[in-house]
């Protein structure tokens, strides 16, 4: 009955605006014309459209238009109901059980019920029988039981503290095949096309209602796939493109017509050193190089003060887990000689530093970088490297003294605080300390909040204390938005939420 | 008419490649700041009296680094070049004096080495090998030996059936002499050329290479690692990208100015070239 008095009520609108449309002219056709579709630039192109079989952070934040999982996260990273009502730990953290919501249709019309959430969970963990999809699934994962359409309950080998984190994954449609080439899902968008090498376009969901902060108000989404930053600049200021992430020193090129969002990006820039490698075996010499670096200046000249300065490796991102008032290292060039001295490098040295020379940032930090410890005596030899080499050499082999990267994180804060465990596969880093590496298991299987972030914040400050790295800013992910528009999110991970971005009025 | 023209460009050749190496001269003995100093406080900043040609995103002085880019500039322009045509010259002597197998060999190896596009073999090269300068040079020269390897030939070809290098033979000279005393003096004059268009091209390809991220490391001031850098400023302060920008043209037009003006000038005073144009 409401749902009728709704229509009738938007229709009744519609014609009002018809008739007053007709007063005033073209004026405000071309105004709606503008503003049905948004453009959105995106920098890769998808690698797959099946959720389940894609890798790309910038696929999944297009594709959760289309899907939706049990839960869903906000801006500060609280998980929140999306496709389940409600949910329950129990026995201690080895089951967890969801109430879905009813009512919930596929974009081709059919029932969403919780064997579709059986399916997507036993096709991921590989307890169809075939080969799991996603190893960290399969690890958790003992099995999942719908004792009937509205309830889900997983069972869990072992306790996850990261397991709602597990639960934002999209649900696909039980029995259908053709996720790759036409996905099919829950979502405030559906997918319509993807032409390759330019776009992929989705048209509203008229029937959405999961998350009431996301039923959509644009009828068309396009996502342009754009790599050069010049062109992007340029395509925005023609209106070939309504949104898009723009470099810091471009703000002002804009100008009035685009508001700047930005915010934290959830993400690291670091520079490593080789903790296994003289010089930097010796924690002294790590300290020294941390004392002797002005975080500021980096932050003011590589990302023109669009950045939140870091002493541990955790982005304020990660609200709950971010520890605030970590002791760290104030720029002091006199105590760093001092502590070279007593490391036995009175006159300084020279270290190799292997930079991915596709990302400009990290490359512009490793100039400021050099010229700053070139003043306590350790000159840098800057060597760009192509991200497949840095990858195979730095990052896979740890053949390297020193780099600079950005690390991103999702939703659970191990993804960042595990890597520096010895256990870690990719701890290129190679710290390893047996106290720190217990910390994070006992934080991996606390599932009460308070103590996990507890746990986690002492990881933290032991990162700094033993200056594992030179943890230096999260660099800010600024979007510039076309002024019809308002409302563009920004989440700790890849998300470009469609749903609740607006009409300016 | 004709020979107004010639002299032309050589004369605008001679000046623009003599401008930029007194900026190299005058760079060995000063500098107004050194090239890699930064300056967070004064980044992009406008030429001003301080900075004649303005600051970069660091607050790096241009000038400085312009004046310092040119010892890259020549250094790996020359040194290529002169890799180039050391190889080039020894291989194509060989191939042309005695010509059979060794001439097959030879020249199927520079066919080889031309079915690559030069760029991608340098870049194949400093993949492998790994970036510095000494590699960008070697890549570079070894991009410019074909032209070398063939010009020796056709010379060595062509001067060692005339009838003085025959008299030199059946007086017993050793093939050693006869190459370097009796023909490699009548191709000097083409060398000098393609030696001089040749240091245009590696520059340009060295500029090309740097501009892709390649190639010379930073802080290192090369022109073409400039121009990259300035790219994401181009629109803010075009100035940053103009200013390498034209230095990289006017050093590639000057050198390819005074290749051409060369062979016009040099072609002049060959009486046997002229008989057969």
């Amino acid at each position: 009955m409401k749902k009728m008095m709704k229509r009738v009520l938007a229709v009744l609108m519609a014609a009002s605006l018809a008739v007053a449309g007709t007063g005033c002219g073209n004026k405000e056709k071309s105004t709606s014309k503008k503003t049905d579709t948004i453009k959105i630039a995106v920098s890769a192109e998808p690698d797959n459209l099946n959720p389940m079989l894609s890798a790309a952070s910038d696929t999944e934040g297009i594709m959760m238009n289309v899907y939706e999982g049990l839960l869903t996260f906000d801006t500060d990273g609280n998980f929140l109901p999306c496709l389940a009502e409600s949910y329950t730990i129990e026995d201690e953290g080895l089951t967890y059980k969801f109430k879905i919501k009813k009512d919930i249709q596929f974009h081709d019309g059919k029932k969403f019920s919780a064997k579709d959430v059986k399916y997507t969970y036993e096709t991921l963990a590989g307890l169809n029988g075939e080969q799991p999809l996603k190893q960290v699934m399969a690890d958790v994962l003992e099995s999942v039981e719908t004792p009937d359409e509205e309830t889900v309950i997983f069972r869990l080998k072992h306790v996850d503290a990261g397991f709602l984190g597990k639960c934002i994954v999209s649900i696909q449609e039980k029995d259908y095949k053709e996720d790759e080439t036409h996905p099919i899902g829950t979502g405030p968008y559906m997918f319509k096309e993807y032409i390759q090498g330019q776009k992929v376009i989705l048209t509203k969901n008229p029937d959405y209602h999961t998350v009431e902060s996301r039923i959509p108000e644009i009828e068309k989404v396009e996502f342009r796939i754009m790599t050069d930053n010049n062109a992007i600049l340029m395509a925005l200021k023609s209106g070939g493109l309504d949104i898009a992430t723009v470099e810091p020193e471009n703000i002002e090129v804009l100008g009035k017509e685009f508001e700047i969002v930005e915010d934290m990006r959830n993400a690291v820039q670091l520079m490593s050193m080789n903790n296994t490698v003289a010089p930097f075996d010796n924690e002294k010499v790590r300290q020294a190089v941390n004392y002797a670096i002005d975080k500021d200046e980096i932050i003011n000249t590589v990302t023109k003060g669009h950045g939140k300065k870091l002493e541990s490796f955790l982005s304020p991102s990660m609200k709950a887990y971010y520890k605030e008032d970590i002791k760290g290292y104030e720029t002091d060039l006199e105590k760093a000689k001092e502590l070279l001295k007593e490391a036995g490098y009175p006159d300084g040295f020279t270290i190799t530093m292997k930079v991915p020379s596709n990302y400009q940032e990290h490359v512009d930090a490793a100039q400021v970088i050099k010229s700053q410890l070139e003043k306590v005596g350790i000159q840098v030899d800057i060597q760009l490297i192509e991200w497949a080499q840095w990858l195979e050499q730095v990052y896979k082999n740890a053949d390297y003294q020193a780099s600079i990267v950005a690390h991103t994180g999702k939703l659970d804060p191990q993804d960042f605080l595990n890597r520096f465990t010895s256990t870690y596969g990719k701890n290129y880093f190679k710290f390893s300390n047996p106290e720190y590496d217990q910390l994070v298991i006992d934080a991996a299987s606390t599932t009460v909040e308070e103590e996990r972030a507890k746990l986690y914040k002492e990881c933290q400050q032991m990162l700094a204390d033993h200056a594992a790295a030179v943890f230096i800013q999260d660099p800010y992910l600024i979007y510039a938005v076309n002024k019809n528009f308002t409302n563009m999110n920004i989440y700790p991970m890849t998300f470009y939420d469609m749903g609740s971005v607006r009409l300016k009025k | 008419m004709r020979k107004k023209q010639k002299n032309k460009n050589l004369v605008i050749g001679i000046v623009l490649v003599s401008f930029l190496l007194l900026l190299l001269i005058v760079s060995f003995f000063y500098l107004p700041y050194p090239p890699n100093k930064m300056d967070s406080a004064n980044t992009l900043a406008m030429p001003s009296r301080e900075h004649l040609l303005g600051t970069d995103n660091f607050g790096r002085d241009i000038l400085s680094r312009i004046m310092k880019g040119s010892w890259l500039a020549f250094g790996i322009g020359f040194g290529a070049v002169t890799i180039g045509m050391v190889i080039g010259v020894v291989l194509g002597a060989i191939a042309g004096y005695f010509g059979g197998w060794m001439d097959e060999i030879v020249m199927r190896l520079m066919d080889a080495k031309m079915a690559f596009p030069g760029v991608i073999l340098a870049l194949v090269m400093i993949t492998v090998f790994g970036n510095g300068i000494g590699n960008m040079i070697l890549a570079l020269g070894i991009m410019a030996i074909p032209r070398f390897c063939r010009i020796t030939r056709t010379g060595f070809m062509q001067v060692k059936e005339m009838e003085y290098i025959k008299a030199a033979k059946s007086r017993g000279i050793s093939d050693f002499r006869i190459m370097v005393f009796h023909i490699m003096p009548n191709i000097s004059s083409s060398l000098l050329v393609t030696f001089t268009l040749g240091i245009s091209s590696a520059i340009l390809s060295e500029a090309g290479l740097s501009f892709l991220g390649l190639g010379i490391q930073p802080p290192h001031p090369s022109w073409g690692r400039m121009l990259f850098e300035a790219q994401s400023y181009l629109l803010t302060d075009p100035l940053y990208a103009v200013i390498p920008g034209i230095m990289i043209t006017i050093l590639v037009l000057g050198f390819n100015l005074l290749g051409d003006g060369l062979r016009d000038y040099l072609d002049h005073r060959m009486p046997q070239r002229e008989e057969k144009a």
